[in-house]
């Protein structure tokens, strides 16, 4: 799964819902794939204003990436940034998670993610 | 006619395998009517949208199965959506349903390269149960082609540590994930109806769901109804008459503001 997937996912757990520590999950010994894809800057741009540019600070950081601006970039300024246009690219686009676990900040409920596949199913007694 | 993903590839012993349901999925996605209400809700070009109600719609398959349905919206975003630029993903509560999604995605984005046509960008597909791992207030558009045939239980969820004694009575348990909706096959439907409002976009949001006649779904419209002035719902599409009533028929529920 693409790593821009943990900027949609929470915790499944309900009672983790109000707590703002379930949002980003937080990868633990991931295995990362990059896919070449061709540069397509018109899908960063419509992608940046939907995402949740914090988390995916978080994500990038944790994941040895390197450190991304403290706010999101306008298109304006991407156009004239070849270099942070493509570290998005790379970042947004072409990576993805094959193996590896995604905890929870607030439960430290572990999900597993195994051949690309996130497991959010959970034990009975979390249901 | 917009082509059917291929999913020649699919286990069918033990996913889903695409039916009447589905292909009712696709033909009225595809509709003149619907292309025309999806293009004009996610249109790029409006003077009055600010950048975040103009950017890339996120869509969202519950019970994606072989992974047609998400393949075809996929694969033909810019026909059906009038925009390429959607980021997809698919949800299922069978492992082997997820793996064979990817692959009808990937199968379905390989066609569209060899034509030198467009497609969505994937995420991938999940394992899980509904949206309960979903932020909150992000899906543009859903689609759910529910386990909708009312049986007298429904099968439990998956769990990986359980012991199946044979693989034959694994894959019966996965395909009955598939159809067993409990009462009135609407066990799940309802559960997924009731995050409805907390789990679609406030300004956007839009799901398709289908329902079988025995569903109910006069009742299920008057109770979409029932949630006030800021949503709609309508039957848009339908396997058509048969002795007086519709045997399968798809709504569309929408925030209306």
């Amino acid at each position: 799964m693409k790593l821009l997937t943990l900027n949609f996912l929470t915790c499944a757990v309900k009672a983790c819902k109000s707590s703002s520590a379930s949002f980003p999950l937080h990868p633990k010994d991931c295995e990362l794939v990059s896919d070449t894809i061709a540069p397509n800057p018109q899908l960063v741009y419509n992608v940046l204003p939907r995402i949740d540019w914090n988390a995916l600070v978080t994500t990038a950081s944790e994941l040895g990436f390197p450190t991304l601006p403290a706010t999101a970039p306008t298109k304006e300024e991407l156009e004239n940034d070849e270099k942070m246009m493509k570290e998005l690219h790379t970042l947004l686009l072409e990576t993805s998670v094959s193996e590896g676990i995604l905890v929870c900040g607030n439960c430290g409920h572990e999900y597993r993610v195994k051949e690309g596949i996130a497991n959010f199913l959970l034990p009975n007694h979390l249901v | 006619m917009l082509p059917t993903p291929s999913t020649s590839h699919v286990p069918y012993e033990r996913v889903y395998e695409p039916a009447e349901d589905s292909f009712l999925f696709l033909d009225t996605l595809s509709s003149g009517s619907e292309t025309a209400f999806l293009q004009k809700r996610f249109s790029k070009q409006s003077p009055t949208l600010t950048s975040t109600q103009s950017s890339s719609p996120f869509v969202v398959e519950l019970g994606t199965g072989s992974g047609v349905v998400l393949s075809f919206l996929h694969a033909h975003a810019a026909s059906i959506l009038g925009r390429q630029d959607i980021i997809t993903t698919g949800v299922d509560v069978n492992r082997f349903a997820c793996k064979a999604t990817v692959e009808t995605v990937r199968a379905a984005e390989q066609e569209q390269d060899a034509r030198a046509l467009s497609h969505g960008f994937y995420l991938g597909n999940i394992l899980g149960d509904l949206t309960g791992f979903i932020k909150l207030g992000q899906v543009d558009l859903l689609i759910f082609n529910p386990p909708y045939v009312p049986t007298s239980e429904l099968p439990r969820l998956p769990d990986e540590e359980a012991k199946i004694t044979t693989a034959y009575e694994r894959d019966s348990h996965l395909l009955s994930l598939s159809y067993a909706g409990g009462m009135d096959g609407m066990e799940t439907t309802t559960r997924l109806l009731q995050s409805l409002p907390e789990i679609l976009n406030s300004s956007r949001g839009c799901a398709y769901i289908l329902l079988c006649a025995q569903n109910k779904p006069e009742e299920v419209k008057k109770q979409i109804k029932s949630w006030g002035s800021k949503w709609a719902v309508d039957t848009v599409g339908g396997t058509g008459k048969r002795g007086g009533w519709e045997k399968l028929q798809i709504l569309r529920i929408w925030r209306t503001q």
